[in-house]
């Protein structure tokens, strides 16, 4: 089943929430994952092993170096 | 070149912290529960007791840190927080700051959930951080990570001897010239129903299942077997050179150490005790002392039928009539046995009884095994003599033929 936007958005917060320490507030649509959220590479990985789950969906490895903000992700998983 | 212990931690089945931890074995309390786990009835784990945390570790670390970590690496990360406060959190130099943090076992929570990711759920599933989460040597890794020591940080397994050679691998590092300062334990988070089945197939612990508390019993007639626990302790040693030119506090001096091995049989100890005399007996030739300065040891003493008398006779055959004079305590009466966290936490018994000179009770020991002549200090805390420089062996033994013996003194 397809996901909306807002629903990933906020399945997403709540991943980063878990891994990071942030605030689900903080994960917003144009922060970039590496600048603003400060996830490294294998933090990214997990998150995405996480979302993969979530949302049911399979995210290439390949694709994720484009997963640049928070918002490419949302876009990306929303429409597979 | 001599070494000093400057700061301890710990959180164990008796306390979150140093200080409730040694207030109740003073006071001889047992930290053995039933365990109330889903998975104990789930898979029908035929032991039901185990020397359990009392803060767990998820009350003082953050959600991102206990997703990141194994819990052995949380225990030892909470043990270190506490240490290094205890030491003053110095600033020193990183690049003479190493680490020796050490598990028996690693971390099988880790390994068996992402098994069973990969079994149920597919190898996708698996987080990336398996492996370093469940490799023996994650948790003194994120010790190193935690103070940012680069000096060297090291992981030497010797099962339930584990950290007490890690507290021995320390002071090699500080006489050898390579650190100035090292924190040093071990930990074990091994309370499932893998170990817990394994130990029970092996009949190594004890089935006392309606009386927790009184289960685990060294050098009681009626002993049959350890109680596994949990936990992590951590101390910090430094050159004395180094912890006098910043004004640290000395809380006690590590003098000596004693590794040796038996070369018989996985599991079983060698059953003349001379590896485990010949570790002790270099822990004392290596403090430049004689057995007659022995004050104090704090006893491998699981409560294993086959175990403790090995050690007792070994005791009393080494030190002799001066055996008389040394008060014995087994502290795994109370917090059970933490297998890589053991040698650690007994690290820390044995530094507070020279500080307090207070030799830690025994518990449960209704009736005494007639066959071990040692001074076996029962149910209350021990004097230890009032005046004078101190000194104290902890022993520590593992499957393998480990034997390892640390000798502290009195500042």
């Amino acid at each position: 089943m397809a996901y909306t936007e807002s629903e990933v958005l906020a399945g997403l917060a709540e991943i980063v929430a878990e891994e990071t320490g942030l605030d689900t507030a903080e994960v917003q649509l144009e922060k970039s994952f590496t600048d603003d959220l400060d996830i490294d590479s294998l933090s990214m990985m997990t998150i995405v092993t996480l979302a993969e789950e979530r949302f049911d969906v399979r995210i290439p490895d390949e694709d994720v170096k484009n997963l640049v903000t928070v918002g490419d992700a949302v876009t990306y998983i929303t429409k597979l | 070149m001599n070494v000093v212990v400057t700061g301890l931690g710990t959180t164990s089945p008796l306390g979150g912290n140093v200080a409730d931890t040694w207030e109740a074995a003073l006071a001889g309390k047992s930290g053995v529960r039933r365990l109330e786990y889903d998975w104990v009835e789930k898979y029908n784990v035929p032991i039901t007791i185990a020397g359990q945390l009392v803060v767990r570790p998820e009350e003082v670390l953050t959600r991102p840190e206990t997703k990141r970590m194994d819990p052995m690496s949380q225990f030892a990360i909470v043990a270190t927080r506490e240490a290094w406060a205890d030491a003053g959190s110095p600033d020193v130099d990183l690049y003479r700051l190493g680490t020796v943090v050490s598990t028996g076992i690693g971390g099988v929570w880790t390994m068996l959930n992402a098994w069973d990711t990969v079994r149920d759920r597919g190898p996708e599933r698996v987080l990336p951080l398996s492996v370093p989460m469940l490799m023996p040597n994650s948790a003194t890794a994120y010790v190193e990570l935690e103070l940012g020591a680069k000096a060297g940080a090291h992981a030497v397994v010797s099962a339930c001897a584990s950290g007490a050679e890690a507290i021995a691998l320390a002071y090699d590092m500080i006489v050898m010239g390579r650190a100035d300062i090292v924190v040093a334990g071990g930990t074990e988070a091994a309370i499932h129903a893998l170990p817990i089945s394994t130990f029970a197939a092996m009949s190594t612990l004890s089935k006392r299942l309606d009386d927790p508390e009184r289960a685990s019993r060294p050098y009681d007639v009626d002993r049959d077997g350890f109680v596994l626990g949990e936990g992590a302790a951590v101390v910090v040693l430094e050159s004395e050179e180094h912890a006098l030119a910043r004004g640290a506090r000395i809380r006690a001096r590590l003098l000596g150490t004693g590794r040796t091995s038996d070369g018989y049989h996985i599991a079983a100890p060698e059953p003349s005790g001379d590896g485990q005399k010949r570790a002790m007996l270099a822990s004392v030739e290596q403090a430049g002392l004689t057995l007659a300065d022995v004050n104090h040891v704090n006893a491998h003493a699981t409560s294993t039928p086959v175990g403790d008398p090995i050690e007792a006779r070994g005791i009393r055959s080494l030190l002799g009539e001066h055996a008389d004079q040394v008060l014995v305590s087994a502290t795994k009466s109370m917090t059970g046995h933490l297998l890589g966290g053991a040698g650690a936490l007994e690290s820390v018994f044995t530094i507070k009884a020279l500080e307090d000179r207070l030799a830690p009770p025994t518990i449960n020991v209704d009736n005494p095994d007639p066959d071990l002549a040692i001074n076996l200090v029962r149910n209350t805390p021990g004097a230890l003599p009032a005046t004078g420089d101190l000194f104290a062996i902890n022993n520590s033994f593992g499957f393998g033929g480990h034997n390892v013996a640390l000798l502290f003194g009195t500042p």
